[in-house]
């Protein structure tokens, strides 16, 4: 019994990861319809920050790999993906390119064994079945969570990056530089996948296929939650975390994970856009 | 616009003239120093230099290069020097099968020396049962194998799950709980240690399979501190060892109280692992890197000159290091490279090996090995607590243990 | 106006001229040399008719006789092998360049159709014993399911019926709630890896992550004789060559066109009375129904099959090489799926450490430089050429 109480955090936390995961693919993929396959890859950067900076203090490493991630994230959007609006599906493979490279890159530069990480002293121990680890997890979501909608919606600039999600002409005819504003996006959303790097250090290895292990569940999140949307991605990175810590529970890891794809599968035929759908006017 | 397909058949048979060039021309730049003639003896070297099993395989590699270059420099064998043919498995048991038959079709090496995964293993048996050529497998497996073209110089259940059960019976420890990767050798091994349990008394508190590459391990943490064993029993495999080590130590369970014995952790992934989450487990392979023999003292010496002083060496590495001298040794007593009769000849060869004195067993193609287990050490080598004394005889079948009989 | 954002050829179709004879070959290959003008429809277009047919009859010379006496029995067994991936990578054509269907499971009927022949084999080698992998998988009786996998006409039916049938049902749920583009594309890569796992973790059933191999004998031949790998590479060439032929007339029939206007723009098809969904379904299921025949042909001629084969990086690479040869044109795809095969065992082979670098920079240029492929790159060059004549 106490087994399946514990599951309970245990699932909120598993959530909280796949919401730090996948926090930065609802704004890249969900306002500029880039499907940011190197994504993954931006985590691994933000872990290699923190094994860099093992000893300057762990929490210097979540501003810096934020600005290590965003500016890899700044760089994509300005050489590459701005030539690509507008065919969302062609960004898929040519970020699917990049991040071989990047793979390949962190295994020129830090070899390809996993690095070793150690967790901070103030992390270790914890409360009942969740370790301070997992707490700061989830901590670490919410203000993320906080932060990010303070951003869009007490801000100015803001204010700009959601006009263009909602009506990207509109946007640009009231005068706002789309071009910059999606510069911005993109650096803030894969700002937050180095911010999910660092966390993902403290439960999980730290190596070049780091990437690998995370995208697809992040997406999926991105999928269910409905495209850019901030109160979706919560709802469904918790709804899949518990689902995915209660079916592991009951039946195992392998039946878990594939029962978490057929419930996103069935679920998006009640609602094809996901959780919560940005209503627009446009057709196709 | 109409032309378009055309340009694209003609750059098809353009493309398709040139790889016919290229493949006729293969065979006389590489087929002339064939085994047995030339001045060399082409070997092959079958491991994963990319993807997720580079990690691992590519120090197997590196040991089987010192390997032929310190065989070269004491002579090489028959008078010839040893020339590797280095190929990528990258990963991927078809690429394996491919490059196995590459090796033996294009290259026409004397003998390959290759593999990690069982499934690995299991992909380029048939080329190399049906080709009748040898491959010489590093690394410790489910055992319930015995082809007459493969030697096997890592160990096999008997000489590795046995013994590390033994232990912990030793110790009391009569409650386990099992953990692996989701495939074939976590399966096997777990088959092995129930029938084991049953037999000795022993309770199995659950048994649970993760998905290679699996990171996220808190409610496996869970069951387990629910099921409270007295032990664990882990054959996870690669990055899944560092989540699971990870998320295990955060819960606070040490080793004093709930030791985890791992096979597949060796001194190469302590450091992935962080030192701190998995000091104080237990291990049980054939070789340390502490082992305390001459020959071994040479081996990492030899191994760090060559590939630097922070390399560490571990057991597969070592297995691999053997399986070019045992086969070197064999071609020598039976004066050629010929595959039959270098068979023949392995029969009872016998070497001093860092990890000690192991003699191929003619019946199964496996060797005689020393079982240690060993504690993690702070400093991430492994100290040896308890072995058998004596190299144990390889039993891939278990047939000598009377409490497996229902298992083949 | 949106409706054009997805559309990728910016000028497609010409704007109907009655005048003009049928076209000879797809209209549908793209770029820029629409704007040819009427010299299109003059004496180079009933050259251009013949030179189609007859530079595919060269090919096929070189790839059926030519090849088979060049190439050393391993190689022409790797042939064989992109060859495979070609008859994939001819569906994906269809349902991704033609169809706007970004496919990133076809995997999964890769391996159901490979798995379906892997069966039959095994069944057939262990002639009336288990499966060696069940034996030491501690199976003790032959699983319902494989029962009926022992007769060759049903194995051989399920490689073309398993895929198709999941096409169908998955493209019927998908397409109907007009789920489609970037969605349609995560959703069957989730399938993908969903099939992964559930395929390891049953593996008294499937084999586990070991998949489905060492096989002996296939409809009486003998898997080790060069005789039989030479054979099977025929097969393969003669399949191909003939499901060419069956897309390319599906594509310049009635219903290809159906097809190209749904990629460009599926409400205004909707409008128009027809039913895109079923348009989309039927495409996604013959794409299917291809990738399981090259699942099947797969296994003789490479000897395995297992999960890893049909997860997502596989099914990725597969949709790069279509990318790489040109998803617009048919040849294209199978092209490119040829050349990124040939490159791959090529890098491998000769430095496998830099093979990840080039790859995905070869994505990268192929995907800013020339989204059409290198088909679009010979178009280009001839568009270049024939207004150099005009000008001259």
């Amino acid at each position: 019994m106490e087994g399946v109480l514990n599951q309970l955090p245990i699932g909120l936390s598993i959530g909280a990861v796949l919401l730090l995961i996948a926090l930065g693919l609802t704004f890249t993929f969900g306002q500029m319809g880039v499907i940011n396959m190197a994504h993954g890859e931006f985590i691994m950067a933000g872990a290699y920050t923190t094994y860099l900076l093992q000893g300057v203090g762990f929490l210097v490493a979540l501003p810096a790999a934020f600005v290590v991630a965003g500016l890899m994230g700044l760089v994509l959007e300005w050489v590459l993906i701005r030539r690509f609006y507008g065919r969302p599906l062609d960004t898929l493979l040519l970020t699917w390119g990049v991040s071989l490279i990047l793979q390949q890159l962190a295994r020129d530069l830090f070899g390809a064994p996993n690095v070793q990480v150690l967790s901070p002293e103030w992390l270790r121990g914890g409360i009942g079945i969740l370790p301070y680890n997992r707490l700061f997890i989830m901590a670490l979501a919410v203000l993320s969570v906080v932060a990010i909608w303070a951003y869009q919606h007490r801000t100015a600039q803001g204010r700009r990056m959601r006009a263009v999600m909602q009506n990207r002409r509109l946007a640009a005819t009231s005068g706002i530089n789309t071009g910059r504003v999606d510069r911005l996006t993109f650096f803030i959303g894969s700002g937050l996948a180095g911010v999910a790097g660092v966390a993902l250090t403290l439960i999980g290895p730290v190596g070049p296929a780091l990437g690998t292990y995370y995208i697809v569940d992040a997406f999926l999140v991105v999928v269910a939650g409905g495209l850019g949307r901030l109160r979706g991605a919560v709802l469904a990175a918790l709804g899949l975390g518990l689902l995915n810590s209660y079916a592991e529970f009951w039946t195992n890891a392998s039946l878990a994970k594939v029962m978490v794809f057929v419930v996103i599968i069935g679920f998006l035929q009640l609602r094809p856009q996901g959780l919560f759908v940005l209503r627009t006017r446009a057709l196709t | 616009m109409r032309n378009t397909p055309w340009r694209s058949w003609a750059a098809f048979a353009v493309l398709a003239t040139a790889l016919a060039a290229c493949g006729g021309q293969s065979p006389t730049s590489s087929g002339g120093s064939a085994a047995g003639d030339g001045k060399t003896i082409k070997v092959g070297i079958l491991h994963s230099l990319s993807g997720t099993m580079a990690i691992s395989e590519v120090t197997v590699k590196d040991a089987e290069l010192l390997a032929i270059d310190e065989i070269n420099a004491a002579g090489g064998v028959l008078g010839k020097k040893i020339e590797p043919v280095i190929e990528d498995g990258a990963s991927d048991w078809p690429t394996f099968a491919e490059k196995a038959t590459k090796l033996i079709a294009q290259d026409k090496v004397a003998t390959v020396f290759g593999g990690w995964t069982s499934a690995s293993r299991k992909a380029m048996l048939p080329v190399f049962e049906k080709r009748k050529a040898l491959l010489w497998y590093p690394v410790q497996y489910e055992g319930l194998e015995s082809s007459p073209y493969i030697f096997y110089t890592g160990a096999t259940t008997n000489q590795q799950i046995v013994p590390g059960l033994d232990y912990l019976k030793e110790k009391g420890k009569k409650k386990l709980f099992l953990v692996g990767s989701d495939y074939v050798f976590p399966r096997t091994a777990n088959k092995i240690i129930k029938a084991y349990a049953a037999a000795n008394g022993m309770q199995i508190l659950g048994e649970e399979y993760t998905p290679l590459g699996h990171t996220e391990y808190s409610t496996l943490v869970n069951k387990i501190v629910e099921a409270k064993p007295d032990a664990v029993f882990n054959t996870l495999n690669g990055d899944s060892n560092v989540a699971f080590f990870k998320q295990l130590k955060s819960t606070g369970i040490t080793a004093e109280q709930m030791p985890v014995m791992s096979v597949s952790v060796a001194e190469e992934e302590v450091a992935g692992i962080g030192v701190d989450n998995v000091a104080g487990q237990l291990v049980a392979w054939n070789y340390y890197q502490t082992t305390d023999t001459p020959a071994n003292q040479k081996f990492v010496a030899a191994f760090k000159a060559k590939y630097g002083q922070e390399k560490v060496t571990s057991d597969p590495m070592e297995a691999g290091y053997n399986a070019v001298y045992l086969w070197a040794e064999a071609a020598k007593k039976a004066g050629t490279t010929e595959v039959e009769a270098v068979k023949k000849a392995a029969a009872g060869v016998s070497l001093e090996r860092p990890e000690g004195q192991v003699t191929i067993d003619g019946d199964n193609q496996h060797v005689y090995k020393t079982a240690r287990i060993g504690v993690i050490q702070p400093d991430g080598q492994i100290k040896e607590v308890w072995n058998s004394g004596k190299p144990i005889k390889p039993d891939p079948y278990l047939r000598t243990y009377p409490w497996a009989g229902g298992l083949v | 106006m949106t409706a054009f954002q997805d559309s990728q050829p910016a000028i497609e179709a010409p704007p109907p001229d009655p005048a003009a004879p049928a076209p000879a070959e797809p209209s549908v290959t793209g770029g820029p040399s629409v704007t040819g003008g009427p010299s299109v429809t003059g004496g180079p277009g009933r050259r251009a008719r013949l030179a189609g047919p007859a530079a595919f009859a060269a090919v096929a010379v070189v790839m059926l006789v030519v090849m088979p006496l060049a190439l050393e029995p391993f190689r022409l067994g790797l042939l064989a092998k992109y060859l495979c991936y070609a008859i994939v990578a001819l569906g994906i054509g269809l349902a991704w360049g033609k169809g706007g269907m970004l496919t990133l499971g076809q995997g999964v009927f890769f391996g159901l159709g490979g798995y379906a022949m892997g069966m039959y084999l095994k069944l057939h080698d262990a002639g009336g014993d288990l499966p060696d992998f069940m034996v030491w998988s501690g199976v003790e009786k032959l699983p319902a399911l494989w029962g009926p996998f022992g007769n060759p006409a049903f194995a051989l039916a399920m490689v073309v019926v398993l895929p198709v049938v999941m096409a169908l049902l998955l493209g019927a749920l998908v397409f109907r709630q007009r789920v489609r583009g970037a969605y349609f594309a995560i959703l069957t890569q989730a399938l993908a890896a969903a099939l992964v796992i559930l395929l390891v973790g049953q593996q008294g059933l499937t084999g586990g992550t070991n998949g489905l191999t060492n096989f002996f004998d296939f409809f009486g031949q003998d898997l080790a004789a060069d005789s039989t790998q030479r054979g099977l590479y025929l097969v393969v060439a003669l399949v191909l060559g003939v499901l060419y032929l069956a897309a390319w007339q599906l594509v310049r029939s009635r219903f290809g066109r159906l097809l190209v206007a749904v990629r460009d723009g599926e409400d205004r098809v909707r409008f128009l009375g027809y039913d895109p969904a079923t348009v989309k379904t039927l495409t996604f299921a013959i794409s299917a129904g291809m990738a399981g025949i090259a699942g099947a042909l797969f296994v003789p001629v490479v000897g395995i099959i297992s999960p890893a084969l049909l997860g997502v990086v596989p099914s990725l690479e597969l949709v790069v090489a279509v990318a790489v040869g040109g998803r617009y044109a048919l040849a294209g795809a199978v092209l490119g799926a040829v050349v990124m095969g040939y490159a791959k065992t090529y890098f491998s082979e000769e430095l496998p450490e830099a093979w990840l670098y080039l790859q995905g920079a070869l994505f990268i240029l192929v995907m800013t430089l020339a989204p059409k492929g290198l088909a679009g790159v010979a178009a280009a060059l001839r568009h270049v050429r024939t207004s150099r004549r005009a000008a001259a």
